[in-house]
């Protein structure tokens, strides 16, 4: 996010002369309306430009602003609604949890983990690239997080990606998810950074326009910190990293426009990766880092590259910087000024080095074979001023492109129609009788959205560093630290229900974040706070915007009653495709400590003798439901209820019997609801058990809503017998509803009693249409798996 | 008994395996540069998982080029010990220390899991005998599918070279081969990772008596420590 840093006031103009002519004649052209709209930016924006530099822009300056003020750099439309999110933790911070850099401060928020050691993490999109280039598009996406991450002085430890496609059965989306697939595990396996954790949709809404974020975490001491600051009148100004080159030209400002038929033309606009050059950056700068007072500022070159990182720290520096692009390291002859300060190519850095110390930092860029170029310096103008073979080609306050870029409130309105989408109601629909419950179970489970991830996550190096404890499949990833010479376990989830965002936003959101912290209740976790990646259509549709200012007040009051504050995130607007928007799909990750290695636990039944607690009620919900969507063919309804009181109550109950050791597995009910949930309990990695379940007391006025309806604040326990008195025990203390529902069984048959039928399944069918679903779907001809 | 590292540009298993032996083994353990020229007192030489060079070209044909990898070459020529896991491995064959070549997955796919290995009769402590008939290690490699020619793998089996053969093949691999050693059973390679397989919290700890099992080759007295 963009800084909102102690800004300078800004100097007048230093003249309305118009600047020398740029050495390429191409740039020389006048600055016509048709240029400007090509720009993306709007007649009033171009007269605050005008009116702020004292002259009309040349071509290069107007780059520069179409960049900096697209809504990937500025969050221009969004940066009012997310000031409504709590940045600080009101509860206790002694031991750990503390906000140590706060969202929007830098280019990660940093959080204390105790005993002098603290984790940075933050999530980011790559939506659009993806969709044109899924594999390039996928391997920056992870490239650029990583960098937002050891730019503040972090190693990272983990990844984790949150990925949105259309219908599997068509071509196009296998064709998209085996790049992105692919592509995340080429950058992410050769940094060797393991991705431990995800969630992944399937839903036509995503056709064409899928979703692509990813999130990195990193771990360092709090003298480590470093910021993308630009201080100290006369120190140098370094380029450290890869060359640059022609690709992602203005990546930025097309990530801000929606996706259409021509963009595809726009190829060029799509970064090419080397992660190669990523682990040794990685590397250098850690040890570049560790030198004490050799480095005053660092800031990676991601979208906007070379602009967005020197007006940045010149901005929050409350300094200026001046560069000379003759010395930037290029990869192509003849690039204009233009093309070098829009090149988004990757892997590349800018560093502010303390005056004097220059030979320390080229040596340790010399150990690691990487260029260290001495591009400019900090000044004390406040202006960014760019020179190419001498001549300026650029000179712009630094505060202009970044704290006073335009801000707007967009207007929002709900879409015609939304309101009775949400007041259908099942009553027209039959009720399940045996032979469709007995039908509907494996269609469910063998569906992308709900089946195993397998096909994915082995693709995934996701045990390099050797810290991984609970490997992808469970409820949530779960990471061993090694911090100094202690172990710190935590864990991580990522989530987010577009279809019940689409529904009801305000209540999507709120599921979105009570489901991801009931998820790290499940691995024994405390929440300790949450990174965001708001991915909407264009807000300039009312509709839209209405959906987006939902969704965030709705996270917001759920971070506000968890005591969550927020780190930082990202928006990714303009996800549309020629078919309209995507549902509103505002993903939340959220980071979890678990004191105890005892209490870790995972989702899988263990054992025949294990009983089955339901903790949470069965309202009859269906509204939502992959049920619904799969076997029904419609999206409507409302979302599930959502009362952050009684989530509350059951998280910590959750936590509680877990601290009491009395919970053998723990598991949360979403997606497909009860059944599915205990089918997943029992397709443990290795062994499959049964289950004989009683629901007949749970009653319920429908079947299809007991057996798959997607109510929140659930959670199945495994207990033994013995303790299934004192669970219940602890629930009514705690308010909680609970039922003791049935037993693992070793026979390996799921049998379920209700008040209306019996159904039984063999489990190994359950699990193989599960387990390979996704396996099938891509599987290519004359090739083993 | 001194264990030394290699660092290539690209390796990102090397604090893996430098963990392994210094905190599953209990051994001192100290890292290698790639530009070293010398190997000081290490008695093993541990080249590790990752991407050198960024895999470009081929895997290890280009960090067999790195100065330490003279030395390397000395160091097993005079009996040294030597040991390469994953990319290592890959070095290996690259650097004609050991036979055959590994090439891309069949799957043509990354793969992340873990691999039930059947032990091979090969040294002493590389042997159901001393392993158990069986071990656990998890996998993370795109191109871990061994091939060399017949007469090749006829000298392999003949030797007894081969260290482990996967009990369900995830690569392609010929005769299902996931590790192997050099003739005069001084330089091993493996594709699986004793070095994701020694923490508590592992999928095995299988790990840890793998390690012992190279060093057993030169060290005797490593096959009756428990510790």
């Amino acid at each position: 996010m963009s800084a909102a840093a102690p800004s300078v006031p800004v100097p007048p103009a230093a003249s309305a002369q118009p600047l020398p002519p740029n050495p390429d004649p191409i740039l020389n052209q006048p600055v016509t309306p048709a240029l400007v709209k090509k720009h993306g930016l709007l007649p009033d924006e171009f007269a605050v430009i005008t009116r702020t530099l004292g002259r009309d822009p040349t071509l290069t300056e107007l780059g520069i602003f179409s960049v900096m003020w697209s809504e990937h750099c500025s969050y221009k439309n969004t940066r009012l609604l997310l000031k409504g999110f709590p940045t600080e933790k009101r509860g206790p911070t002694e031991r750990f949890g503390r906000v140590l850099v706060r969202a929007g401060e830098e280019n990660a928020g940093i959080i204390d983990v105790g005993e002098g050691w603290a984790i940075a993490f933050k999530i980011e999109s790559h939506n659009h690239p993806s969709a044109l280039e899924p594999f390039e598009g996928a391997a920056t996406g992870v490239g650029g997080i990583i960098r937002d991450i050891f730019t503040m002085g972090a190693r990272p430890a983990l990844l984790t990606n949150s990925l949105r496609f259309g219908e599997l059965s068509s071509p196009a989306t296998k064709r998209l998810l085996r790049g992105v697939v692919s592509g995340i595990a080429h950058y992410g396996n050769c940094v060797g950074v393991p991705t431990v954790a995800g969630d992944v949709y399937f839903d036509r809404s995503y056709e064409g326009n899928p979703l692509v974020n990813a999130l990195c975490l990193g771990t360092l001491r709090h003298d480590q910190i470093r910021r993308g600051r630009a201080t100290g009148v006369g120190n140098p100004v370094y380029y450290v990293g890869a060359a640059t080159g022609r690709d992602g030209l203005g990546g930025a400002a097309f990530a801000s426009r929606e996706l259409s038929a021509e963009s595809s033309a726009e190829r060029a606009a799509v970064q090419k990766g080397d992660p190669f050059m990523e682990k040794l950056l990685i590397e250098a700068c850690l040890e570049m880092m560790a030198v004490p007072g050799l480095v005053v500022g660092i800031q990676d070159m991601g979208a906007a590259g070379l602009t967005c990182s020197t007006c940045e720290t010149a901005s929050r520096g409350g300094a200026g910087i001046e560069i000379e692009l003759d010395r930037v390291p290029q990869r192509e002859t003849g690039m204009n000024s233009y093309e070098i300060m829009l090149s988004e190519s990757q892997e590349r850095m800018l560093v502010i080095v303390q005056r004097g110390r220059e030979l320390e930092i080229e040596g340790i860029f010399r150990k690691w074979d990487l260029h260290a170029a001495n591009i400019g310096t900090v000044t004390a103008t406040g202006r960014m001023v760019v020179r190419q073979h001498g001549v300026v080609v650029a000179d712009i306050p630094a505060p202009a492109l970044t704290d006073e870029a335009p801000l707007y409130r967009r207007e929002g309105r709900e879409a015609p129609g939304a309101a009775a989408l949400r007041a259908w109601s099942p009553a027209q629909l039959p009720d399940l009788d045996r032979r469709a419950a007995q039908a509907a179970l494996p269609r469910l489970l063998a569906h992308p959205t709900i089946a195993s991830k397998r096909w994915i996550y082995r693709q995934y190096d996701h045990m390099v560093q050797h810290g991984t404890v609970v490997l992808p499949g469970s409820d949530a990833g779960v990471v061993r630290l090694r911090l100094g010479d202690r172990d710190r376990f935590i864990a991580i989830s990522n989530d987010c229900n577009g279809r019940y965002c689409y529904l009801n936003p305000h209540r999507g959101a709120l599921i979105a974040m009570a489901e991801c912290l009931r998820n790290l209740a499940c691995a024994g976790a405390r929440p300790l706070a949450m990174t965001d990646n708001l991915n909407f259509g264009n807000p300039y549709k009312p509709e839209n915007f209405y959906q987006l200012q939902e969704c965030v007040r709705g996270l917001a009051e759920a971070c506000r009653h968890f005591d969550i504050p927020v780190v930082g995130g990202n928006v990714s607007l303009y996800n549309e495709s020629p078919e309209g928007a995507i549902d509103p799909t505002p993903t939340v990750a959220v980071v979890g400590l678990i004191e105890d290695e005892r209490h870790i636990t995972r989702q899988f039944a263990s054992a025949p003798d294990q009983q089955l607690v339901l903790l949470g009620g069965v309202p009859a919900e269906l509204g939502g439901s992959q049920f619904l969507g799969l076997i029904h063919g419609l999206k409507t309804g409302d979302a599930p209820a959502v009362d952050l009181g009684a989530e509350q109550r059951l998280q910590e109950l959750v936590l509680s019997e877990i601290a009491a050791g009395r919970v053998g597995a723990a598991h949360d009910l979403s997606e497909g609801g009860l059944l599915v949930a205990v089918s997943e309990m029992l397709f443990a990695p290795d062994r499959t058990l049964g289950a004989r379940l009683d629901l007949v007391a749970l009653g319920g006025s429908r079947q299809d809503a007991l057996l798959f309806g997607e109510s929140q604040g659930r959670v199945i326990l495994a207990v033994r017998a013995a303790d299934v008195p004192a669970v219940l025990a602890a629930a009514a203390a705690a308010d909680t509803p609970a039922q003791a529902m049935g037993a693992v069984t070793g026979d390996g048959t799921l049998a379920v009693r209700t008040a209306r039928f019996e159904a039984a399944w063999p489990v190994a069918d359950l699990r193989r249409g599960w387990e390979t679903s996704i396996e099938e779907a891509m599987r290519r001809p004359g090739l083993e798996t | 008994m001194n264990v030394a590292v290699v660092q290539f540009p690209g390796s990102n298993c090397d604090q893996d395996a430098f963990q392994l032996f210094a905190r599953g083994l209990h051994l001192p353990t100290r890292y290698l540069w790639h530009k070293d020229t010398g190997l000081g007192d290490a008695d093993l030489v541990v080249l590790p998982g990752g991407f050198s060079y960024g895999d470009y070209l081929r895997c290890g044909a280009i960090a067999r080029f790195s100065p330490v990898m003279a030395a390397i070459r000395e160091f097993a020529s005079a009996g040294g010990l030597v040991f390469g896991i994953c990319n290592g491995f890959q070095i290996l064959c690259e650097a004609g220390l050991l036979p055959g070549a590994l090439i891309r997955n069949a799957s043509l796919e990354y793969r992340c899991l873990t691999c039930e290995l059947r032990v091979e009769a090969s040294t002493e402590a590389f042997h159901p005998g001393s392993l158990g008939a069986a071990v656990r290690l998890p996998i993370g490699h795109g191109e871990g599918n061994y091939r060399i020619d017949e007469a090749g793998l006829a000298r392999l089996e003949a030797n007894r070279q081969v260290l482990f053969r996967y009990a369900q093949n995830p690569n392609g691999s010929l005769g299902d081969i996931a590790g192997i050693r050099n003739e005069r059973a001084n330089v091993f390679g493996l594709m699986p990772h004793p070095d994701r397989a020694f923490e508590r919290f592992h999928p095995s700890q299988d790990g840890v008596a793998v390690a012992r099992a190279v060093l057993a080759a030169r060290f005797p007295e490593m096959l009756r420590r428990t510790g």
